[in-house]
């Protein structure tokens, strides 16, 4: 064991530190993608290189060589001072490192600067209807018509769709290959003729996500990003970075040292719940898992530095993560009883409600990105070695 | 950064790894519980000429003088194994508490002869983590009496037993006034009995510091039964997955079945970060004491709680024969449980827990 990252490392945490304090005030404070404030402050993060730090000048990176640590210390300086880090997003963090592996020169180009700035916002258009776990069965289609591909059908699930410029989206263009050759990667314009967007209010009863409408959508033939039917080996390029961020394990921690305050605050019958040794142990229950998916991760980080394996700790954690999350801010619900029922607004409302809300958007995650049970095949099939479920040919019904 | 056992340490677990597989099968183990043999003397001269027993002594005095987490990982193998062995007490306990409490004179009789592998020791601190039914050594005058329950390791040379005053004694198994009586107890491979007193004369280990001995013995020795507790769950789970492979019901193997993958999935999924907390308290005990007693009790707990989901997981993946005694995989089962028990069960450690942290 050696949990130090080494002398030069903490030269360069002081530097990053350093910068924070310096620029911290002219951070975003909430303000959107969009406006000067955030684009200035994301040009500022690239030419530091505390953001898009690997991605190449030419294409409005940093142009910095890849460095786990480096990054690691990056995202955890940001996070422990509670500064704004580089602008995030699904066309930022999916889309360019999906245009630097697989697109053509031109769109790399095109798409990666102004992506990075927050001047191109994108969504993601995979899930459909009828397409979520079994994902490669979706039907939306896109039929060339002379220069044009013709895009009908619909997606759900889009967060972002109402303040996207563009989305990256998976069309069936071969309809009868089999269903993983069949599939295309289009990149379309939002404000094209043709696409209705509905918001989709859920629990939480917050619109997170939208449902997105294509009707006759007409986008040129060559904004496709490989081949023709190659879109789903486009899109798994690097569908696991996605899971790699759901449940984050810093964030649980901070969550629990919040937790914790609270339990010491909120009382019952006069008395501290803290003090009631039911609660407290099962305070000390979540702890313990805290601290096992933190080293985890800590040892998922290592097993990238030095090279070695450590699959089996990787594909368990956004299973654990966000099943953790959401027991962890239930917890919280308990320890309030009936104020832990108020919502929106009101006397009453305890951390603006946001365990509540918490609660709910974690159950979310537990399914979005690949469901729980989605991740217990994988562990079970590439983690395990164990055989996947025999097709089964027919359709079943009730 | 290096997160994990270092090569040193995974070659150690190989080395253990092999000589248990060769020497120490689940058919020694079963002629050792089931013939009610009291020592496996055979098991354990392997383990010494392997220098087990010298890991934590002092290099001065003729051991290797490595650290907990190097004993960590022999106990994971001493779990998957369901070893019969006086590691815990003799290799980690007592040397600690001699390395801790002990005088020079003292570390000199002792140490040298648990490095060679010539002195073995059992281990009385259950009343220092909860004393059930009246149990409790007083010491006056350098004579012990009372009643020790639930020493572990029986059997052995010398006993370490803790008094009411959290003062740590040694007592070797011919003194005057000591009676030993053994417990029939449902983890078969390692003998717990009863320890009465009356008037027995102890080598008390004196230069101490206000009892802080105590609770780095039971600190570390927390963190060995959590990892015991690793390598039988990790052994629970591999024979899981195997069984599953073989098995088949409905013309297909029932590896095959959602249902069966997820138990096995879930069973990995708890084991894995397990894994990383045990690393992780074991490392402190040498690197950052004042993290260790915390991580100590919550990787004791911890470990507890995810043995009992996959000992009871893992028998019902195995269906009718996970129940039998045919296939005995209920060694591990019970290996987990007693576990669980000694030195504290999961809800008094989490109660430490909370404890150390002012919240309790």
């Amino acid at each position: 064991m050696d949990l130090s990252y080494g002398p030069q490392y903490e030269a360069f945490r002081e530097d990053v530190r350093g910068f924070i304090e310096t620029n911290r005030d002219s951070a975003p404070r909430g303000e959107s993608m969009k406006s000067e404030r955030a684009q200035s402050w994301q040009r500022l993060l690239i030419e530091k290189g505390y953001t898009a730090r690997t991605i190449p000048k030419e294409y409005g990176g940093h142009g910095g060589e890849p460095d786990i640590i480096k990054a690691r210390i990056i995202g955890e300086e940001f996070a422990r001072s509670q500064t704004p880090a580089g602008l995030g997003g699904q066309g930022i963090s999916m889309l360019v490192p999906t245009l630097l592996e697989l697109g053509s020169e031109e769109q790399k180009k095109q798409f990666i600067p102004p992506t990075l700035g927050g001047e191109m916002i994108w969504c993601q258009g995979y899930s459909e209807p009828n397409a979520g776990s079994d994902l490669a069965s979706l039907r939306t289609s896109a039929v060339l018509d002379g220069d044009e591909w013709v895009v009908n059908g619909s997606k759900i699930w889009t967060s972002t769709a109402h303040l996207a410029d563009w989305i990256f989206c998976l069309v069936r263009t071969e309809p009868d290959a089999p269903k993983h050759q069949g599939i295309s990667f289009l990149l379309f314009r939002m404000d094209t003729p043709g696409i209705e967007i509905r918001p989709l209010v859920d629990m939480t009863m917050a619109a997170n996500f939208n449902e997105v409408f294509f009707t006759d959508v007409r986008v040129p033939k060559d904004q496709i990003v490989g081949k023709r039917g190659e879109g789903w080996f486009v899109a798994n390029a690097i569908l696991g970075h996605e899971r790699d961020s759901l449940g984050d394990p810093n964030a649980t921690l901070t969550r629990l040292n919040r937790l914790i305050e609270l339990a010491r605050q909120e009382t019952v019958d006069d008395q501290r719940l803290i003090d009631n040794p039911v609660f407290r142990d099962r305070l000390m229950k979540i702890q313990a898992r805290v601290m096992s998916l933190r080293f985890n991760d800590q040892r998922v980080l290592s097993s990238r530095i030095n090279n070695t394996d450590a699959r089996l700790a990787r594909m368990i954690s956004k299973l654990q993560g966000t099943e953790l999350r959401h027991e962890l801010e239930g917890l919280a619900i308990d320890i309030m009883g009936e104020i832990g029922l108020m919502y929106g607004s009101g006397d009453y409302l305890t951390d603006n409600g946001s365990w509540q809300s918490q609660y709910m958007y974690f159950l979310g995650l537990i399914i979005g990105g690949g469901t729980s049970q989605i991740q217990k095949n994988i562990i079970s099939e590439r983690g395990l070695g164990m055989p996947k479920e025999p097709k089964y040919e027919q359709r079943v019904e009730a | 950064m290096e997160f994990g056992l270092s090569e040193e340490q995974t070659a150690l677990q190989d080395n253990v790894n092999r000589y248990l597989d060769e020497k120490a099968p689940l058919e020694r183990v079963r002629q050792f519980s089931d013939g009610g043999q009291e020592r496996a003397d055979d098991i354990w001269d392997g383990l010494v000429e392997l220098g087990l027993p010298a890991l934590l002594v002092p290099e001065a005095h003729g051991g290797i003088e490595l650290g907990a987490l190097d004993a960590a990982a022999v106990c994971e193998c001493l779990g998957q194994h369901v070893t019969p062995s006086p590691f815990l007490s003799t290799a980690v306990l007592a040397p600690t508490a001699i390395r801790l409490a002990g005088s020079e004179e003292q570390q000199n009789r002792y140490l040298p002869q648990i490095a060679t592998g010539d002195a073995t020791f059992g281990a009385a601190l259950s009343e220092a983590t909860g004393a059930r039914r009246d149990a409790g050594v007083v010491a006056t005058k350098a004579k012990l009496n009372g009643k020790a329950l639930f020493a572990i390791d029986l059997h052995s040379d010398y006993y370490l037993v803790a008094d009411t005053e959290n003062q740590l004694h040694v007592v070797p198994s011919d003194a005057n006034g000591l009676t030993i009586n053994a417990l029939p107890q449902i983890d078969r491979t390692r003998p717990i009995g009863e320890i009465i007193l009356n008037d027995t004369p102890s080598d008390a280990l004196l230069n101490d510091n206000q009892g802080s001995a105590l609770r780095s013995v039971i600190d570390i020795g927390r963190i060995m039964i959590a990892a015991d507790t690793l390598g039988a769950s990790q052994e629970m789970l591999d024979r899981s997955v195997q069984y599953a492979l073989e098995r088949e019901q409905f013309n297909r193997v029932i590896a095959s079945f959602q249902a069966v993958k997820h138990m096995c999935a879930e069973m990995a999924a708890e084991i894995e970060p397990s894994r990383a907390l045990l690393w992780y308290a074991a490392h402190t005990i040498d690197e950052d004491p004042e993290e260790s007693h915390l991580n100590a009790c919550h990787t004791k707990a911890h470990l507890a709680e995810v043995g009992s989901f996959v000992g009871k997981t893992a028998t019902i993946v195995h269906g009718g024969m996970g129940f039998t005694d045919l296939l005995g995989l209920h060694y591990w089962f019970k290996r987990i449980g007693y576990n669980r028990q000694i030195l504290g069960g999961p809800e008094l450690v989490r109660e430490e827990a909370a404890r150390a942290q002012g919240l309790a």
